[in-house]
């Protein structure tokens, strides 16, 4: 209990130095609110060092402040890798900073997830959403691989699928750097064998991955975040097909030579 | 100038009135309902603003600006055909008379409402978004029609400058407005797991809005809001009332029961989802800027309301026009019932509640 009390202070403190526009309230203009972030940072400050074995490489890589788009891979059947990857900003960060990242649609309908998520700065995944916290200056969280990325089943955890490309679009347009990054041991700490569609429907959620345990609880794994120094393209946006498919290419080669990076480190411990 | 407002009787009516007189500006207002104390050089007509004597109005003063605030949000209990003979047919009217007569300038006051909520609609709307909410609340159809044909405008009458408004909610020492009544109740009703962000202004900085919209002569489709929008808990907890958070299936089927008014299922998304606007183009164009910010307006609606005195009907409150120390109006008698946000508790066919 007196952990948990001295962890509840700690994050307090963190808090006061996140540098977001917070009113009288401690609301921002989205909504992000100091009071509603400290329970979900000390429950996943715990998780972060207490219950994962989690090792943070390259965070200088990260700008201090001012837009930019952190893009990784998935790894693990639910949002593992956007709660790990927000938690090291936050704590490896100084000043700490908040990755945002987009949701899913089907999460604004659900009760409680609902606005939790708005107070914690995770916004429905639109390109609406994207486009104002980059002009606010906000650090962006991107999985270009999308809801196929999490749907990887444990034998193919460190390869990627097909990125989108409305990425690097969002990405000359508002000028803003990319930061490749990769994730590693989501699917060691939830080794999907299965993604169930109809449990998900029964849920409301578009699938539920099943483990050989049965339950979707993550196990205590090793984890591992890798930045790389940003990359930063010219453009505007609106550049044909072939330019932008470039450039992806180039930001999913970057991830992948990370997750190989990431596979060596692992296997030197 | 010769500014005619349709819908003065209304509180935002009168304070606008009220602000353009003293400014020197010629003022005549068109309205059903009585202007209670209306100083005495703005002329006041008690005419049905589709019918013939609101024509003669408009002919005979010959306005050089018109301010259209007389529309009516579907609460009020008037049937569909008289909701769309009022906010369109009255639209029509404005935008006709004034080509007629010779107007170069109309404003229309509209509601920001015209965006829907949605789980899958954007923060801070732009004025380019077409109004996705009326597959969910078809009752809305005709505000946001009326909005887009006073759009219209903009291509048939080129000579007339038109500037639609579209105004988030109001909150202030009044309690104008269809979030003061959803909150005048001691216990205000919310659906559990939900706590959208609400976007207001203070009517003081409402009435500012409208008048530098006037004074720049804006010509285009403008999103009007104020300070940053707060998630409804903290209105709720602001304003001095308690929440009460109902699961959404008992709120749906206690509609018109225990308290809670009568309203189309499609009104629960708009305290489930929030409506939040850009209004940068709004402010670079018309140089607005909110003077009062979100706190103030919570404190001062709670001030001139406190919880457990009763909530006075709209037509004895005294609005101020001017910033200063607020005065609490106080007076007649008001039910306890906390109808939707967009519920409307005037019933006159010249109301308007952003």
């Amino acid at each position: 209990m007196s952990l948990l009390w001295g962890l509840n202070r700690e994050v307090n403190e963190r808090l006061k130095h996140l540098e977001l526009p917070f009113n009288r309230f401690g609301v921002d203009k989205y909504g992000v609110s100091r009071r509603h972030l400290r329970p979900g940072i000390v429950a996943l400050t715990w998780l972060y060092r207490n219950y994962f074995d989690v090792h943070v490489h390259g965070i200088h890589h990260v700008p201090g402040r001012g837009r930019a788009m952190l893009v990784g891979n998935h790894s693990g059947g639910v949002a593992l890798d956007a709660a790990v990857v927000a938690t090291s900003m936050f704590w490896e960060k100084d000043p700490p900073r908040l990755a945002q990242g987009m949701a899913e649609k089907f999460m604004a309908k659900v009760p409680f997830f609902s606005s939790w998520t708005h107070r914690w700065g995770q916004f429905t995944g639109l390109p609406e959403h994207a486009e104002q916290l980059l002009r606010d200056d906000r650090l962006l969280m991107v999985f270009p691989e999308g809801a196929r990325g999490t749907q990887k089943l444990y034998s193919e955890r460190h390869s990627l699928v097909r990125f989108g490309t409305g990425f690097v679009r969002l990405a000359l347009k508002t000028k803003s750097p990319i930061v490749p990054l990769a994730f590693l041991g989501g699917g060691e700490a939830i080794p999907t064998i299965y993604n169930s569609k109809r449990l998900g429907k029964i849920l409301g959620a578009p699938y539920v991955p099943v483990t050989p345990y049965g339950l979707t609880l993550p196990l205590p794994v090793r984890l591992d975040v890798i930045y790389s120094e940003p990359m930063v393209f010219a453009g505007h946006g609106n550049e044909e097909d072939e330019v932008i498919f470039g450039y992806v290419d180039e930001v999913k080669a970057r991830v992948a030579s990370l997750i190989e990076e990431g596979r060596r480190l692992r296997r030197q411990r | 100038m010769r500014v005619l407002i349709a819908g003065i009787s209304g509180v935002l009516g009168r304070m606008v009135a009220v602000t353009l007189s003293e400014r020197g500006h010629t003022v005549v207002g068109i309205d059903k309902r009585r202007f209670p104390d209306a100083p005495e050089d703005i002329e006041i007509h008690h005419v049905d603003l589709r019918k013939r004597a609101a024509e003669d109005v408009f002919r005979r003063f010959r306005p050089e600006a018109v301010i259209h605030m007389a529309t009516v949000s579907h609460f009020a209990a008037r049937t569909h055909e008289e909701r769309y003979r009022i906010n369109l047919g009255g639209t029509r009217a404005v935008f006709d008379h004034c080509v007629s007569y010779g107007a170069g300038q109309c404003l229309f006051i509209g509601r920001h409402t015209y965006y829907g909520a949605a789980p899958d609609a954007p923060l801070y709307h732009s004025e380019a978004e077409p109004p996705m909410g009326l597959a969910s609340f078809p009752e809305l159809a005709d505000l946001v029609s009326a909005d887009l044909y006073a759009g219209s405008a903009l291509w048939r009458f080129p000579q007339l400058d038109t500037a639609v408004m579209r105004m988030c909610y109001t909150l202030g020492p009044s309690g104008h407005g269809t979030l003061a009544t959803f909150l005048r109740g001691p216990r205000v009703p919310v659906i559990l797991g939900f706590d959208p962000l609400f976007q207001f202004m203070h009517e003081l900085d409402v009435v500012n809005a409208i008048v530098a919209a006037f004074d720049a002569r804006l010509r285009g489709v403008f999103n009007v809001a104020g300070p940053q929008p707060v998630p409804l808990s903290v209105v709720v907890r602001e304003t001095g009332r308690r929440k009460v958070a109902l699961p959404e299936f008992v709120f749906a089927s206690s509609l018109g029961r225990f308290g809670l008014p009568r309203l189309p299922k499609g009104a629960l998304d708009h305290i489930k989802y929030p409506i939040v606007m850009d209004s940068t183009p709004f402010r670079e164009a018309s140089g607005f800027s909110p003077r009062i910010d979100e706190v103030q307006a919570m404190h001062e609606y709670k001030q001139a309301y406190p919880v457990g005195e009763p909530f006075p009907p709209s037509s004895t409150r005294s609005p101020k026009t001017s910033y200063g120390s607020s005065s609490p109006s106080s007076g007649g008698s008001g039910g306890g019932k906390s109808p939707s946000p967009h519920a409307s508790t005037e019933t006159s066919p010249t109301d308007r509640s952003p």
